[in-house]
């Protein structure tokens, strides 16, 4: 630039200005650019960013609602909810898994079994989802992981309510139980919940917890909440409370039930009990039975096991779900059915030599001597085959099974429970469309004993008994009242039968319990008041085979466990003012023998509320039911202390 | 032209000089800097610490620098120019070598009283020698290819430096700065028009190296690259910042939400809210009209340089002022498209309102050379 003259200073100073002021126009128009790539933003598209800021910030959470409680006829707690306190970590914020879980350890007790599944489980989902490490943790232990939090990143204390079964086994058959909802769960319903999203939320699984589901559930509230952006709830803006769930009180009267599942112990075994004018099911037991609260939290493969291995089969509920052949408690439907078509007169007798030839084939009586001449209350008093076999012939299976299905055989009642079961009441359209071959005679004599195709629930013996009780078509009900809202009583139509029939039927049931002839005399009541009527029954699971008779089987208890015969009983009491009709069935228990105790028993249970006076009982018993008392007073457990009467 | 040619007699000596210096820039300045202490006292919660409060004394430290750098005559400026960009290249070295050992991307030197990164000394730097050698450099060979080879190496060589570390956003301001003060020096179009042609063929170069062993970039700059070009393909990884701070930009609409109402910055939805992003904080308070302010204030610093390198005589104090205004220009340029979307996430703060200590007393020492080249300026 030295020795430039002044013009050309000027001019290369003037290329400098061009070029500056070139670059600065550039520079302006990009800044307008920008200026106008923020209007876009900002002014165009605000809208929706606004939006987009407040998806951000606001977050939606569910309060999970109270599931509905429980309560028997008397308001006593069956099922309840409780704080359970358990322990979560969110994978993410714990950064060194492992340390944290040690560390954890030295403050809790972790069942390494549930551990196993935690770590499964948080390697299947995003590392941001809590996962339960502990879960039923003490109030004690869980103060302890709180005042520690600070050294245990992503570990969190958690309080929520677990459905709880103060009674255990006692109500598992009939309240089922609630589980953490499971992905099959939500595959089978079309539109789920948000709720069921809620990691281990429990839903009604079986039983009335199961079909009552959308009653007991609720609905969930909502709050929002303002979050930052690691989702650390800054404060809630607003919350819709949702509704908890609907209280559901049921007919069950629970001291009852206790007793009954006591009174059935070990065996397999199921007993209904029924009020006779309004349905209302009083108790509905199983035996053996499970404790339903293992089901809550998920139950372990072992427990799981131990139940499915056991040949009593524990989780099935027998009384509503089993099917038995109804064995000579169906007699009275054949001889309903013979009065009502004129076939046989009261007094009109018929010979009973021991056995019958139908067809070419012979049916025995079980009282292989004959009873000889029979009238109708005495063929049911003494459960003559014999007779029945007779008028089932006149009959014919087309009337037997209109007057069963007046009693309810064959019906599916329409009870919150899982699995209730239909039965099967033949007719002869049944057996050609469903078997594909013609209805045989024979088929008719064995239907006239209960034998053969008919198969009834324990609940529709009960039904049948109540309506044998009380000449109405008394429908069953188990749930009294939701939410304190009493539920109507179905009315209950007469039955299509002359009252004179049915008294005569009556008749020949209350000899079965009070006649020196009655097949039930020994285990009979002798309190006047509370006399019953019943009638018992054996029903065969198979015959003794030539072979084994050859090998000196002669006696049913001779055979294998699972090869006896199933033990029946039916009846109703007081016998002048029916209040309970009562229905058991032990299987494989060698014969009516079995079954009849249980049922007086627990007809005097439900009559007295409360354990019976021993002066209830025949003289001779009164030791052994002394001592029996005694032993189940220990076994049924201690009622809930809080009695909440929702009703 | 050297400092004896300066028609001394009509320059202010002593204190008088306070009086000539550019005032309304220092004004601009000021006001620039008075939104960055609001902003930084709004993300930490309506706070001084841990930002606001270490910004103001470091920008009152700044203003002390400027007017130390505006008292000295600007032919001093000149004359170690060289000397300058000399001891900067053997910082950016030292910071290579010492920076090995450190976390990655070690890009400053510990002074104790502060943290030096070189690589923005070298923005500075850079714009003087280059001045510098413009000024030295006979006009009628500015265009001759071995001097234009000459500046070229002066860009290059800290150009690798600052890659190495990696610092990408430093890497282009340094590029197109020293771009801006060639092109204002007079050199031939021709120069620009091939450059550019083979940063396309570079860019190529870059996509299609991309998985191979001779990879010219690293992959978080590819990923960031990636997200650019569709920030909405992974909104919760690589692509969170775009689209956040697109969230944050968008919801102020006209006039914003309030002062410290954003709920983007406050609930730490923006990353990097008081640095790089701070720009979107402002625009989600203020709105469209505050982030246009902002933009005009630093329109107005621009337009007040050139007006003051064009009224300036002096060859070496106009391409001074121009290659610092460059250099400011491609700060908030960059930072403000980075920010909208409209440019990769490079990492480069908002000038003056970002939160940090070197790039605020760079630029404030730029202001400096500015404000000294103003006031010296021959008349």
């Amino acid at each position: 630039m030295r020795g430039k003259t002044p013009t050309e200073l000027t001019e290369v100073h003037g290329r400098l200005s061009r070029r500056a002021l070139l670059l600065g126009g550039s520079m302006l128009a990009f800044m307008t650019g920008l200026g106008f790539r923020m209007r876009h933003l900002q002014l165009d598209q605000a809208d929706q960013y606004r939006l987009l800021a407040e998806e951000n910030r606001i977050n939606i959470r569910l309060i999970p609602p109270a599931r509905g409680e429980i309560f028997d006829r008397n308001g006593i707690v069956l099922a309840r909810n409780e704080p359970s306190y358990r322990v979560t970590l969110v994978p993410e914020d714990a950064g060194n898994v492992d340390a944290v879980i040690d560390k954890l350890a030295t403050l809790v007790e972790l069942d390494p079994s549930e551990l196993d599944r935690a770590v499964t489980e948080m390697r299947r989902s995003p590392p941001f989802l809590p996962v339960t490490i502990a879960d039923r943790v003490s109030w004690d232990e869980l103060s302890r992981v709180a005042v520690n939090t600070p050294a245990l990143p992503g570990i969190t204390p958690e309080v929520g309510l677990s459905r709880y079964y103060p009674l255990r086994g006692d109500m598992a058959h009939v309240l089922g139980y609630v589980g953490p909802v499971s992905d099959y769960d939500l595959s089978k319903i079309d539109n789920p919940d948000q709720l069921l999203r809620i990691p281990r939320f429990q839903i009604g699984k079986v039983g009335l917890e199961g079909r009552m589901e959308d009653d007991l559930r609720g609905v969930a509230g909502t709050k929002r909440v303002e979050v930052n952006a690691v989702g650390r709830i800054m404060r809630e803006l607003d919350r819709r409370e949702g509704e908890q769930g609907e209280d559901i009180q049921l007919t069950i009267d629970q001291q009852l039930q206790s007793y009954a599942q006591a009174r059935l112990g070990d065996e397999s075994a199921a007993a209904v009990v029924m009020d006779c004018e309004t349905g209302d099911l009083l108790a509905v037991a199983s035996a053996p039975t499970f404790d339903p609260n293992l089901f809550v939290e998920g139950i372990s493969v072992a427990d799981y096991g131990d139940l499915t291995s056991n040949d009593h089969r524990p989780l099935a509920a027998k009384s509503v779900q089993g099917t038995y052949p109804p064995g000579s408690t169906f007699k009275m439907i054949t001889a309903l059915a013979a009065l009502e078509e004129g076939i046989v007169g009261y007094d009109d007798t018929v010979y009973c030599p021991g056995h019958m030839e139908i067809s070419n084939r012979r049916f025995h009586c079980w009282k292989r001597g004959g009873h000889g001449h029979m009238n109708l209350v005495q063929a049911l008093r003494e459960s003559c085959d014999v007779y029945f076999y007779d008028l089932a012939l006149q009959v014919g299976i087309d009337k037997m099974s209109e007057m069963a299905a007046q009693f309810g055989i064959g019906q599916k009642f329409d009870l919150p429970l899982s699995g209730v079961a239909r039965g099967l009441n033949p007719s002869r359209d049944w057996k050609s469309s469903v078997r594909g071959e013609d209805w045989v005679v024979g088929d008719t004599a064995n239907a006239s004993i209960g034998q053969g195709f008919v198969l009834a629930s324990p609940l529709q013996l009960a039904v049948m008994t109540a309506r044998l009780a009380t000449g109405k078509a008394v429908p069953p009900r188990l749930v009294k009242s939701i939410n304190g809202v009493e539920q109507s009583v179905p009315n209950a139509p007469r039955l299509d039968i002359s009252p004179t029939h049915l008294a005569e039927v009556q008749r020949g049931m209350y000899a079965v319990s009070n006649h020196r002839r009655g097949t039930a005399y020994s285990k009979r009541i002798i309190e006047d008041e509370f006399r019953m009527a019943g009638k018992t029954g054996t029903s065969q699971v198979r015959n003794i085979t030539a072979a084994e008779r050859a090998r000196g089987v002669t006696r049913n208890e001779d055979l294998p466990w699972n090869r006896r015969d199933h033990g029946l009983f039916v009846n109703y009491a007081p016998f002048e003012n029916p209040k309970i009709a009562v229905a058991v069935v032990v299987e494989h228990g060698s014969g009516s023998k079995a079954a009849t105790p249980i049922g007086r028993d627990i007809t005097l249970q439900a009559l007295y509320g409360g354990t019976p006076p021993l002066s209830a009982y025949p003289t001779k018993d009164r030791n052994s039911i002394e001592k029996q008392q005694e032993e189940l007073e220990k076994l049924v457990p201690g009622r809930e202390i809080t009695r909440r009467n929702r009703a | 032209m050297s400092y004896l040619e300066y028609n001394v007699k009509h320059v202010p000596t002593g204190l008088r000089k306070v009086l000539h210096l550019n005032w309304a820039l220092l004004l601009l300045i000021t006001a620039v800097a008075g939104v960055g202490f609001l902003m930084l006292y709004s993300v930490a919660g309506g706070s001084f610490s841990p930002w606001a409060e270490p910004q103001m004394k470091r920008y009152a430290l700044g203003v002390f620098v400027m007017f130390f750098v505006a008292m000295v005559p600007i032919w001093f400026w000149r004359s170690i120019s060289g000397f300058a960009y000399l001891v900067t290249l053997v910082l950016l070295v030292l910071v290579e070598v010492m920076g090995s050992v450190g976390m990655g991307a070690q890009r400053w030197i510990d002074l104790g009283f502060m943290r030096l990164q070189p690589s923005e000394l070298m923005k500075i730097t850079l714009v003087m020698s280059l001045a510098a050698y413009y000024d030295w450099l006979p006009t009628e060979k500015t265009s001759k290819p071995i001097w234009v080879l000459i500046p070229v190496l002066l860009i290059i060589i800290p150009n690798m430096l600052v890659l190495r570390q990696p610092d990408l956003g430093t890497s282009i301001l340094l590029l197109t700065g020293g771009a801006i003060v060639m092109f204002l020096a007079g050199v031939h179009w021709g120069y620009f028009a091939a450059v550019i042609s083979m940063v396309v063929g570079l860019v190529v170069a870059v996509f299609r190296s991309r998985g191979t062993d001779w990879q010219l970039l690293k992959n978080y700059q590819y990923r960031r690259i990636d997200t650019f070009l569709d920030p909405s393909s992974d909104p919760l990884g690589a692509g969170y910042h775009i689209t956040q701070s697109k969230i944050a930009l968008g919801s102020g609409g006209w006039t914003g939400r309030g002062f410290m109402q954003g709920t983007q910055s406050r609930l730490n939805f923006l990353p990097e809210k008081h640095t790089d992003f701070i720009f979107t904080t402002l625009a989600e308070e203020f709105g469209y009209v505050g982030a246009v302010s902002l933009l005009s204030l630093y329109a107005l610093i621009v337009l007040f340089c050139i007006a003051s390198a064009i009224s300036n005589k002096d060859r070496y104090s106009s391409l001074l002022i121009l290659g610092i205004a460059g250099a400011f220009f491609l700060f908030f340029a960059v930072n403000m498209s980075m920010v909208m979307g409209l440019a990769p996430v490079v990492g480069v703060p908002l000038p003056l309102v970002s939160y940090g200590g070197s790039a605020m007393l760079v630029l404030m020492a730029g202001f400096g050379l500015v404000q000294s080249a103003h006031v010296h300026r021959p008349r």
